[in-house]
């Protein structure tokens, strides 16, 4: 018998252990909801599957009476407009910002401990002052999206232009690269791929600025949706609801990783 | 023609001394070969050709005018590792050297110039024996066709100097006479100077036209930093030279007075 870790699962055992703990979530909700619902009928804590489908019936693929839209999609689709501005201005700031940090010593100097001490702010902090400063529009929502990942992302492309060998840079400037170029030719290709594990990084706290932001002052979007059911213990709401954010962050994840590999096969680890 | 000088170089580090008094003429399509102790600064000798590393006192001089003080295309560099580009195919990675010299705000050629590099590149290539490679990427390629390549990616530009730091230290014996071969038949095509850092004795004595041994001369026990080390042997190899013009590329190193 072999070592335990040297034991692979085949393809369908992979599969099968995959879903298993996903299996014993579900079949414990189950149970406990039965349990509840047994005692007392009138238990909105655990709700029973068909209530549950009811919800998910009644919030996407019914209209509102009051607003006439259907709000999954309407909540969904306020929520992803903030989250894809704040990420994809983050990314922006943190490649630009993090190339000149990384690469240029004249800006590591003056700009790397401040992003440093930025970047230790607690952006929840601050969430009071930019609603203040920014009124309890669109533009609070993205910027503390920004504040909260943007700094990490800036810090992280700059250890990673940082981390390119020496020796590269050097060679290219024998091949008469000039600092732009060597910026354009060499660092920013090489720095895409970094860009992308770092937006796939920080995504987990982009989606828990959104609900922050959105649980506090919003009329729409699927953080406010949850805050707002909160108030009738609405967990048939709820627990769609975060499974469905979920569902969105998991895919996010999924297709800068599949994006990553397409776009740039010869950044993956080679056999 | 490309004539280096140098005139009482010395390099020190916070007080621990490098290299001293090291005093050098290097003619032109010379083939200079390093070797000497680790620790010994052959290969600070070499940045400081490079241009990575300053002088503490002396003059590096190439046709009478002091050497740039950064890197730049009239001095090429193959290191032991790192030297190619991850992200770009092996062609891409030859061209970049003609992209970057022929584009000054874009860093890429197009139409009729972007032709002519292609056909430099593939006639390269071929030389190099990496034909049909030229669509991997560098990290499919093994440790001695990345060499080839990092030497090929430098000959493009036709740098006045090649500097080569233990460009074979990491291959297997075969490899390295393969790759002497073709280092040989560039250094005649170009015309170039060669200054090779190495730690293998009879490399250094079959490829070079002069060989170096970098030692300290002075040494005191107390105070290990307190002396550098210099030239101690500037053998010229000039007699061999011709003989090794005739083994030319194809045949097996043959070294009788060393083996």
């Amino acid at each position: 018998m072999a070592r335990l870790i040297n034991r692979y699962p085949n393809r369908v055992q992979a599969i099968v252990l995959s879903l298993l703990p996903f299996a014993v979530l579900v079949a414990a909700y189950l149970a406990a909801s039965h349990v509840r619902l047994a005692a007392n009928p009138g238990d909105k804590l655990l709700p029973a599957p068909a209530t549950l489908v009811e919800a998910i019936h009644r919030f996407a693929f019914e209209e509102d009476e009051r607003s006439g839209t259907i709000l999954l999609w309407t909540d969904t689709a306020a929520s992803a407009k903030r989250l894809l501005a704040g990420l994809g201005i983050s990314a922006a700031l943190g490649m630009a910002i993090g190339i000149i940090v990384g690469v240029i010593p004249y800006m590591r100097a003056a700009l790397a401990p401040f992003v440093a001490a930025l970047s230790l702010v607690p952006p929840l902090a601050i969430l009071p002052i930019l609603f203040i400063v920014a009124g309890l529009g669109e533009l609070a929502k993205v910027l503390l999206i920004i504040i909260g990942i943007a700094p990490i992302i800036v810090r992280d492309v700059a250890l990673r232009t940082a981390e390119l060998p020496r020796e590269q840079l050097v060679k290219a400037q024998t091949l008469g690269a000039s600092t732009w170029l060597l910026v354009k030719r060499v660092v920013i290709p090489q720095m895409w791929p970094r860009l992308i594990d770092a937006l796939r990084l920080t995504l987990g706290p982009a989606w828990l600025f959104l609900i922050a932001a959105e649980a506090i002052a919003s009329t729409d979007g699927l953080g406010y949706r949850i805050f707002l059911v909160r108030r009738y213990l609405a967990m048939d709401v709820i627990l769609p609801y975060v499974a469905w954010i979920t569902l969105l962050a998991f895919a996010m994840d999924w297709l800068l990783r599949v994006g990553r590999a397409k776009l740039f096969p010869w950044a993956e680890p080679m056999r | 023609m490309t004539q280096l000088t140098i005139k009482g170089l010395w390099k020190e580090y916070d007080g621990q001394v490098i290299l001293e008094n090291v005093n050098l003429e290097i003619g032109n399509h010379e083939f200079v070969t390093v070797i000497g102790a680790s620790g010994c600064g052959k290969t600070t000798f070499l940045r400081l050709l490079l241009g990575v590393e300053a002088p503490s006192r002396g003059r590096l001089l190439m046709d009478g005018r002091p050497l740039p003080s950064e890197p730049g295309p009239d001095r090429g560099i193959v290191f032991q590792r790192y030297s190619l580009f991850p992200h770009l195919s092996v062609l891409d990675n030859l061209l970049l050297g003609l992209d970057l010299l022929g584009s000054r705000a874009f860093g890429r050629l197009w139409g009729k110039r972007k032709r002519g590099a292609l056909d430099k590149a593939d006639r390269l290539l071929d030389a190099v024996g990496l034909g049909s490679s030229r669509d991997k990427y560098p990290a499919q390629l093994s440790g001695g066709m990345q060499q080839r390549l990092s030497i090929a990616q430098s000959v493009i530009c036709e740098p006045r100097v090649l500097l080569l730091d233990e460009p074979f230290g990491a291959l297997d014996p075969g490899v390295t006479a393969d790759m002497h071969q073709l280092i040989l038949k560039l250094w005649n095509m170009n015309k170039m100077t060669i200054v090779m850092v190495t730690h293998d004795l009879k490399e250094s004595f079959y490829l070079g036209t002069r060989l170096l041994v970098f030692d300290k001369v002075r040494f005191d026990p107390q105070a290990q930093d307190r002396f550098g080390a210099t030239i101690t042997y500037n053998i010229p190899l000039k007699g061999r030279r011709d003989a090794i013009h005739q083994r030319g590329a194809g045949e097996t190193p043959l070294l009788p007075h060393l083996a």
